[in-house]
């Protein structure tokens, strides 16, 4: 699942356009990405708050197992790598 | 005589194509946009290109000396700075991140929270952890933090 600051009206745009189907959320105070330490603060159209690009892999008791936080942001986590992870989880 | 230096305008248009073909379509593709070496290797193409532009440039033979080595000068300068502002924002501008020492750490539990999802509908992480899928209870939950549309 995917968590950004769009509004629910934006994000089902964007998830129309690029084929999401995974759950993706609207946080757009940033009240969540706040609380995970991931504001990029100023970053983002007019000056406004957005998250950091971060990958949290969680288990089902609610326990990160591996982490992905870029130091740029054009590298991402490869969809493989990530799927390698998550079969190790338990 | 000759007229028309090709070379040079290739290679300024070259370098514009490096530049944003990027943004506009590299960056779509893990393999040209966690390293930019697709468009790199345009940018050597397009300064092999200028050079060859200026060396007409410079050659005596031209109609209008003058504006041939002014107009060449003021191409160059520009595709450099093409080229810096490529280079600053992939390599540099993309470390402007902030630290984030407090996110949750492997091992430890992550926040819980709620949300709203693009229909408007309220979804917990406790509720994407534990709900079956397929009939079957999930192993887990990959959380991904996107900066948006942007």
């Amino acid at each position: 699942m995917a968590i950004s600051v769009d509004s629910p009206e934006v994000t089902r745009d964007l998830m129309r356009k690029a084929g999401y189907t995974f759950t993706f959320l609207s946080d757009p105070n940033a009240e969540v990405i706040r609380r995970y330490d991931l504001v990029h603060a100023g970053a983002g159209e007019n000056g406004r708050d957005i998250a950091r690009p971060a990958e949290f892999l969680v288990d089902r008791t609610g326990t990160v197992r591996w982490i992905n936080l870029t130091e740029n942001y054009w590298v991402r986590a490869r969809p493989e790598d990530v799927l390698d992870k998550a079969k190790l989880l338990p | 005589m000759r007229r028309f230096n090709w070379p040079l305008w290739a290679g300024f248009l070259l370098t514009l194509v490096a530049a944003f073909s990027y943004f506009a379509f590299f960056v779509n593709f893990p393999v040209t946009r966690d390293f930019p070496w697709a468009n790199l290797l345009l940018f050597l193409l397009a300064a092999v290109l200028i050079v060859m532009g200026i060396r007409r440039a410079f050659a005596r033979d031209r109609a209008h000396p003058t504006r041939s080595k002014v107009v060449a000068s003021i191409v160059t300068t520009l595709s450099v700075l093409v080229c810096a502002f490529f280079i600053f924002a992939i390599f540099i501008a993309g470390r402007f991140l902030p630290p984030s020492t407090s996110a949750p750490h492997v091992g430890q539990k992550v926040p819980e929270f709620t949300l709203s999802d693009a229909n408007g509908r309220q979804v917990s992480l406790n509720q994407l952890t534990s709900e079956p899928v397929d009939g079957k209870a999930p192993k887990g939950v990959l959380l991904v933090f996107y900066r948006g549309w942007w």
